[in-house]
């Protein structure tokens, strides 16, 4: 009955593992890990025809399959589909017979949001953030919510720019119970609301994921979990310019993505008119820059040859 | 639609039974009722040795149930993961049991092709979210949980606010052991929510003994008086209506 207490061995696939799938007979070449999650462990791959995939294989049989189930839901969305897409579902059966499920899927390439921020600047979050708010508008459309999204299931891509989620392990059908959550990002442990699947939950979460950019050591909850959080963000330097929208989120006042994306693009439209002054100081400041140096060149030598 | 109910003990422990019955063969007799004991073994930080918490796996095992050992900080997690993974198993076990009455002895929903595997998943979900559930939890208050408590208290707290999410029903009944003067000390009695739970809680833990057998004996009648009997009467009285056990 109990698995978790013998050593598991789809966590620690060497680079150079081969898998074979039990009942397409394709080859995987596995690379290198690229995380590890509640259900299992996803590996960069290479497929025989030399297609790199994610792959993502467990020990949980039941849990991979649900997860899997919602992929599959996902995939026949009309146009565009959020999130990854889903190539391949096998199994994968080691020496001793035993069966591990897997499936590979599109391998989203790219940096984590907070490096990505420190390097660009935060004005990019007025960029990425109204993306993700897309792509879960979409996924909320089609009556899901992606349940736990933390900065780990999110990924900056760079050709296009893009903020997308790649791990649908707590995607939820709306109005049932979240299927995978993080305490930090969960409306529950802060007091904020139940956890029920509903478009806000995503909401909340996400304005935890700016919280979490802000503060990279995150923080646990007190006594007062709900104050804190919006003392917390009240504190943020960082979000300043988008600390209402973020607020709102906090407390559940927004009842779709859609909504907040308006306030989003509101936002950046004015923040872009309002930059357009401290602009033309700096031009200003290099000026003066300019100007000093070449005068104290015309001293320096004045000086030298007097 | 009316689905059926799913009944588990949650026993939460630090340490080896030392006193009454062996607790492996009550946890037997509870799984013959259709009980499921799962057991969750609490670590002192900086334990290293889980020795002494063998008996948590032979326990669940016998009560067909899950166990796992942690440290206090991950309780709250360990405490849903292991409901929730009981609960999937016991209604695996029931179409498991469905699949090899249909296609033979060797089947189980491992050895499906993936597709048709999905499909019996998708039917195992939807039970698990829809399902009644009574959950007696049973808390360990000999003197090493001191320290313990607290997070018992909000890891439970934080369980219903989990449980309560889903579409199906809940019962939740939590006691302690060793009791006073009997082998269990009722701190709630069945409640669809534990709201109340800040206020009841012990703060104060009982003696050095760790009667696990019997307060597990004592917990399956809990199970057969009142809640039997509340199931029975459930559709016609409020929630206010009051059994006394």
């Amino acid at each position: 009955m109990l698995n978790q207490s013998k050593p598991i061995s789809v966590f620690n696939f060497k680079p150079g593992t081969c898998l074979r799938g039990k009942w397409h007979q394709r080859t995987y070449y596995i690379k290198e890990k690229l995380g590890t999650g509640a259900v299992g462990a996803v590996y960069l791959a290479k497929q025989d025809n030399d297609q790199w995939v994610a792959l993502k294989i467990s020990d949980k049989a039941a849990s991979i399959t649900s997860e899997i189930n919602v992929l599959k839901k996902l995939a026949k969305v009309q146009g565009e589909s959020p999130g990854p897409s889903l190539y391949e579902i096998d199994d994968w059966i080691d020496r001793r017979g035993e069966c591990y499920p897997f499936y590979t899927m599109e391998y989203v390439q790219g940096e984590s949001l907070d490096k990505f921020l420190n390097k660009r600047g935060r004005q990019w979050l007025g960029v990425l953030f109204p993306q993700l708010l897309e792509e879960l508008e979409q996924l909320h459309r089609v009556g899901f919510i992606l349940g736990d999204l933390k900065i780990e299931n999110v990924i900056v891509t760079h050709r296009p720019i893009r903020l997308r989620f790649i791990d649908v392990g707590g995607v939820t059908l709306i109005g049932r119970s979240v299927k995978e959550y993080t305490e930090f990002y969960d409306r529950g442990y802060w007091h904020c609301g139940n956890r029920t699947a509903d478009p806000a939950y995503d909401l909340f979460a996400l304005a935890m994921m700016a919280l979490r950019c802000a503060y990279p050591n995150q923080f646990r909850r007190t006594k007062e979990p709900k104050k804190y959080l919006i003392t917390k963000l009240k504190q943020a330097s960082i979000l300043k310019p988008y600390d209402p929208i973020f607020h709102k989120a906090l407390l559940g006042q927004y009842q779709n993505s859609q909504e907040m994306q308006q306030d989003f693009k509101k936002r950046t439209r004015h923040l872009t008119r309002k930059s357009a002054v401290p602009q033309d100081k700096q031009e200003i400041d290099w000026l003066e820059i300019v100007i000093c140096i070449s005068i104290s060149v015309v001293l320096f030598f004045l000086a030298t040859f007097y | 639609m009316r689905t059926g109910k799913l009944k588990q003990i949650l026993l939460i422990t630090d340490g080896c039974s030392n006193k009454g019955e062996d607790p492996t063969l009550i946890a037997n007799m509870i799984r013959e009722a259709g009980i499921t004991v799962n057991v969750i073994g609490v670590l002192d930080q900086g334990d290293t040795d889980s020795d002494s918490l063998v008996e948590v796996e032979d326990i669940a095992s016998s009560g067909g149930g899950v166990s796992q050992i942690v440290y206090p900080q991950v309780l709250t997690q360990t405490v849903q993961a292991v409901t929730k993974q009981a609960m999937t198993q016991t209604l695996q076990g029931v179409v498991n049991q469905e699949l090899r009455q249909i296609l033979g002895d060797n089947q189980s929903i491992e050895a499906l092709p993936p597709d048709q595997r999905g499909e019996v998943m998708e039917v195992v979900d939807e039970l698990t979210e829809t399902c009644d559930m009574q959950l007696l939890v049973l808390v360990d208050t000999s003197a090493s949980m001191q320290k313990k408590l607290n997070t018992v208290k909000e890891a439970l707290i934080d369980l219903s606010i989990s449980m309560n999410a889903r579409t199906g029903d809940n019962k939740f009944a939590i006691y302690s052991f060793p009791g006073r003067k009997k082998a269990l000390d009722k701190i709630l009695e069945w409640s669809s929510d534990l709201d109340k739970l800040s206020s009841v809680f012990p703060k104060l833990t009982s003696g050095g003994i760790t009667p696990t057998g019997p307060a597990l004996k004592e917990a399956l009648h809990q199970f057969s008086e009142g809640g039997l009997l509340r199931s029975l009467r459930k559709d016609a009285e409020s929630e206010q209506a009051d059994f006394g056990f």
